[in-house]
């Protein structure tokens, strides 16, 4: 008979699930027929208690990364009375994730498209709220001697050496956006830089595994400061090139159009610019860093 | 290598002294993966039976394409899912992306293929003269399957745990449809990677030295308890 395989099952089942009953999601007992539908009985059997408010907020890996967002969820969740869901990703991603209205907020850091974003209807309104800076980080020996030079020399230096690697996103995030107006700003055509040899390397990885790459192959690359200081594996980087408003990394919080709760959306705005979370802002990472990460920027034109 | 055997320490460390967050994350990841079997086994165990005792032209064609399937990438599999229940997608109203929930519809869909088709093989693997027998001294064709199913059960077994231990160990569809949330739709692989890309190397070899202990213990407990009793 079946009933051994569905005793071990049930015996399997009850094993697993008893401890996690508490704030666990239990599994739907009632399965559709086809394995590509879940009705909505099936998600009811999910015990949803009171329907829980949620936001779903996805934000730049470096606010995340540096732990900004697990020090301010829980006081906007308790100003609010909502659960904050918070998913990080490269602003690309984030963006895509706003046009296809699969989350209510996004903070992001690239404004040029930021504004197409909004532009196209899919966003509210732009808010800069803080800013931090780029660095180009390499081999404290530095071997293509780019350290205290401009952001754009130090790129010239770099293409001009051709055997020191770079390691870049690749992603279409915020800081690979960046590189790329840099490279622009160097004077460099992007698509002739990518092909131009072997040191141009694109991760195509989040911030933190690109600095871990950059690293192992004792190369440059393009880190803002807060993912930088916060990476807690061991770098033997140093950063090289710290200076120049064009090293701005500019942080700014967009409602999407089609949140579930504008109303609440909204308040994400007002909470990143009040003057108590910009002072929190300002200070936050200090005492673990020895300096600054983020400068609150609310009201500022960035 | 000593910052290797550091690593090792600090993750036995960590298990050792019940970290509630880890807890929490192995917790969630057991009922997912769980869930996604179950469901697996009630829908691909009768599916398998149905293949498997009728004949139709074409059946040895359709279970070729369902082994093509075994080895699907999960990253493609949470992509299709992604793209159905994502809002602007054709399931976009129940509200899935982003949930627990999301992650075992995702996970059902994966493991599919491989419980479909170890179903089939596992009930192939019994000798023809098992129902011949039966036929014989006068069972009906229903009763001859229930025969062969049973035949089948440790066979079946393994093809559950084969499923559970794909659904436990994916991370590419719980990353795109779960979408790695604290607290919520966080499973130990999706952990692993965020604490990796975080260089938090003793966190994760921690996390993964669980994912393993809980294969172990699965794979030893349905052993034990589906040994037949004689």
């Amino acid at each position: 008979m079946k009933r051994s395989i569905l005793i071990a099952l049930s015996a399997l089942l009850l094993v697993l699930l008893v401890p996690g009953c508490g704030p666990q999601p239990q599994p739907p007992v009632q399965p559709d027929t086809t394995a590509v539908a879940t009705d909505t009985t099936a998600l009811e059997t999910f015990p949803t208690r009171e329907p829980v408010k949620r936001l779903l907020v996805a934000t730049t890996t470096s606010l995340y990364d540096t732990g900004l967002w697990a020090y301010l969820e829980p006081m906007f969740e308790d100003k609010y009375g909502v659960e904050l869901d918070i998913l990080y990703a490269g602003t690309g991603k984030a963006l895509e994730w706003g046009t296809r209205g699969d989350v209510d907020v996004i903070v992001v850091h690239d404004r040029p498209r930021e504004e197409q974003f909004i532009a196209d209807g899919h966003g509210v309104s732009r808010t800069p709220f803080a800013y931090n800076y780029f660095v180009i980080v390499g081999p404290p020996d530095d071997p293509a001697g780019i350290r205290g030079m401009a952001p754009e020399s130090a790129l010239a230096a770099i293409h001009a050496n051709g055997t020191i690697p770079f390691i870049s996103r690749g992603d279409e995030s915020g800081t690979h956006a960046q590189e790329k107006r840099l490279w622009a700003a160097a004077g460099f055509d992007y698509d002739s830089v990518r092909t131009a040899g072997d040191w141009y390397v694109e991760s195509g990885q989040g911030m933190g595994p690109t600095l871990n790459m950059a690293n192992e192959m004792r190369g440059y690359t393009l880190s803002d400061i807060g993912t930088f200081l916060a990476y807690r594996g061991d770098l033997d980087l140093e950063a090289l090139v710290d200076q120049g408003d064009a090293m701005r990394n500019v942080y700014a919080v967009i409602p999407i159009t089609t949140a579930r709760d504008s109303v609440m959306a909204h308040n994400m705005v007002d909470f990143l610019t009040s003057p108590e979370i910009q002072r929190l802002i300002g200070e936050y990472g200090v005492a673990e860093y020895g300096r600054q990460l983020f400068t609150p920027a609310a009201g500022q034109d960035l | 290598m000593d910052k290797l055997a550091e690593a090792f320490v600090i993750a036995l460390r960590l298990i050792v002294s019940g970290n509630p967050v880890v807890i929490e994350i192995t917790l969630r990841t057991l009922a997912i993966s769980a869930s996604a079997t179950t469901i697996s086994c009630l829908l691909f165990v009768p599916l398998g039976g149905l293949v498997h005792f009728s004949s139709f032209p074409g059946k040895g064609a359709l279970i070729s394409v369902i082994q093509a399937f075994y080895s699907v990438p999960t990253v493609f599999v949470g992509l299709i899912v992604f793209l159905f229940i994502s809002r602007a997608g054709p399931m976009g109203s129940l509200g899935l992306l982003f949930t627990p929930q999301g992650i075992v519809l995702a996970d059902v869909v994966l493991i599919a293929p491989l419980m479909l088709g170890l179903v089939i093989d596992s009930l192939r693997s019994v000798p023809l003269e098992a129902s011949d027998t039966v036929r014989a001294l006068g069972a009906s064709r229903l009763q001859a399957a229930v025969v062969v199913a049973s035949e089948a059960r440790l066979a079946m077994l393994s093809a559950l745990l084969v499923g559970f231990g794909r659904a436990i160990s994916e991370v590419g569809a719980a990353m795109m449809v779960g979408g790695n949330i604290a607290g919520r739709t966080r499973t130990l692989t999706t952990a692993i990677s965020l604490g990796v890309g975080m260089g938090e190397t003793a966190e994760s070899i921690a996390l993964g030295l669980i994912l393993i202990s809980l294969a172990l213990v699965v794979s030893f407990s349905v052993h034990a308890l589906g040994r037949p009793r004689r």
